[in-house]
């Protein structure tokens, strides 16, 4: 308890103080903050000026628009499909050895595999004739973030997927041998068993995934360090380097508010959605 | 359906093509000298296996030997150990209380447990540096531990004490009326009856522990300290990494909690889906 309240209402206190000296400065850090390009680049957004990134809060918004349902997509299309398929537990070991290996190896491995030269993503390009889109994924402001956000579904599908398949476990054979005696369709089975009765393993994998992409770190650390410029910057990234590089814990403790707020916003957006339907 | 089935093997298997071929990109860099690796590892033109990029990365050649992955390795060992094992022990004598003896702490334990799993550990760690400072734990393994058992405590609690409820309470109360002591029913019946859950929460936690870069990067900042998870970026650089020395560091600093997620396998996924209990 005390490592979770006392820090929790420290770090609203400090967001209210100015660094250094201190005083009490109201919402200034939190001016500061939202006032600057790389967390929310209005003139990108007005008119596509000001540069190419869009500021870490959008970058965070996209992060889940992207991966999220991405995840919940191929996890749950690999549970099913690794159900039946000989040597489906070894290939859904090996898809969640991305949720074993540390995370920063996993966003070293992303670079690794995003490389101009030593990666295998334009090893492939080459291969299949699409020389002419290779490049150096990381390098440039325009596919920075994207092939971060893409790179880490690569990394996560592997939580969804398992999670499905516990929840594809626990549903009764009985359920199945019924309607194939029905005579419905796989499809037909598919929508009206198996989906609903994977409810629970769904608001699982929405909830856990959500709260991961909102404080991406360790990624982004490995893949970009935010860069080009701004382009793959997200909240806990500039959280970080406001805290321990320019050592600002006043607008450091803003950003982590915002982040806070965000992600319960989200949550009990998602959370009253799913208890309606 | 014959042919139905043909065609979900070969989707499945180029699906998992997808994450084979990453992995053994790092193998097969790790074990080649970089100038067969440039300009990509699934050229074989020449090969010349090697172990000297292992070699490497153990004694830090590219970036110092702050750098070493050898002293890394050690220094997460150091830390990880004990933040495994202090969290678990003191987890499961307070969960057999709470699941054997009526206290009323369940609901605030619940609610301690979720915030936990919601509030962002951005939103707490700079108070917690401010008290580590404070405290003169900073560059300490012992802070680093602490902090880890303080965020093991509640969901292996919640995970034990669930599972204890599921015990059955008779065997213990047998031997009650043969006179056992609380805490030799304890040790004696309900944790070897206990052993699955524990394999869980041991394994989940340790590759926890041994994965974290965030409290590690916060609160080890002196250069001879560093955790093999906070090492191998620094071998990365920013420009232009030696993917052969890269590759064979990742291997080191991984090979660890794989090695635990293949011995514990079964336990590792049960903790996972019994709550999804860490992000």
């Amino acid at each position: 308890m005390v490592f979770v309240f006392y820090p929790v209402v420290d770090t609203i206190y400090m967001s209210f103080l100015e660094k250094g000296t201190g005083k009490f400065v109201g919402f200034e850090n939190y001016a500061d903050v939202v006032g600057r390009n790389e967390f929310l680049n209005v003139k990108r957004l007005e008119n596509f000026l000001g540069g190419p990134s869009y500021g870490a809060l959008i970058h965070n918004i996209l992060w889940v628009v992207i991966h999220l349902p991405l995840c919940v997509f191929f996890g749950l299309l690999l549970a099913v499909l690794l159900r039946d398929v000989k040597g489906g537990t070894i290939i859904k070991s090996i898809v969640f050895l991305g949720m074993v290996i540390p995370m920063i190896i996993g966003g070293v491995l992303l670079r690794f595999i995003l490389d101009k030269d030593a990666g295998i993503l334009n090893g492939v390009l080459n291969a299949i004739g699409l020389g002419a889109f290779t490049r150096d994924w990381t390098f440039y402001p325009d596919t920075a973030l994207i092939t971060a956000i893409l790179g880490s579904a690569w990394i996560w599908v592997g939580f969804s997927m398992i999670v499905y398949s516990a929840g594809l476990e626990g549903i009764p054979v009985e359920l199945y041998e019924a309607a194939k005696i029905d005579g419905a369709s796989w499809w037909k089975t598919f929508w009206r068993i198996t989906v609903p009765m994977l409810k629970p393993a769904t608001i699982v994998v929405v909830t856990m995934t959500l709260l991961w992409e909102l404080k991406i770190f360790d990624i982004v650390y490995a893949v970009t360090q935010g860069g080009p410029g701004d382009a793959s910057k997200v909240l806990a990234y500039i959280m970080y380097i406001d805290a321990f590089q320019a050592w600002n814990f006043g607008t450091a403790s803003a950003i982590a508010v915002i982040l806070t707020i965000m992600t319960f916003g989200f949550a009990a957006y998602l959370v009253s959605r799913m208890a309606k339907s | 359906m014959k042919k139905f089935t043909i065609i979900v093997h070969v989707i499945a298997w180029a699906a998992a093509l997808i994450w084979i071929i990453p992995f053994l990109g790092v193998f097969m860099a790790s074990i080649r000298p970089y100038t067969e690796v440039q300009s990509g590892w699934w050229n074989f033109q020449s090969f010349h296996p090697t172990l000297e990029n292992f070699y490497d990365a153990w004694i830090g050649k590219t970036a110092g030997p702050s750098a070493a992955l050898s002293t890394a390795l050690v220094h997460s060992l150091i830390v990880t150990v004990p933040a495994t094992f202090i969290p678990v022990f003191v987890a499961a004598l307070a969960a057999y209380s709470f699941a054997r003896f009526s206290f009323r702490t369940k609901d605030l334990l619940f609610l301690t447990l979720v915030l936990l799993q919601t509030i962002p550990q951005q939103m707490v760690i700079l108070p917690i540096y401010n008290l580590m400072n404070s405290l003169g734990l900073l560059n300490s393994y012992v802070g680093l531990i602490l902090l880890h058992t303080a965020f093991g405590l509640p969901w292996q609690i919640l995970f034990l004490r669930n599972f204890f409820s599921t015990l059955p309470i008779e065997v213990e109360e047998a031997a009650r009326v043969d006179g056992a002591s609380y805490f030799k029913i304890f040790y004696k019946i309900v944790l070897p009856m206990s052993l699955p859950a524990l394999a869980s929460i041991l394994s989940l936690q340790f590759v926890w522990v041994w994965n974290d870069f965030f409290f590690a990067l916060t609160l080890i900042q002196n250069p001879n300290m560093r955790l093999a998870t906070q090492t191998v970026p620094v071998i990365k650089g920013r420009y232009e990494p030696n993917w052969s020395i890269l590759s064979a560091a990742s291997i080191m600093a991984m090979i660890v909690p794989v090695a635990i997620y293949v011995a514990l396998q079964r336990y590792y996924v049960r903790g996972i889906t019994a709550g999804a209990v860490k992000g």
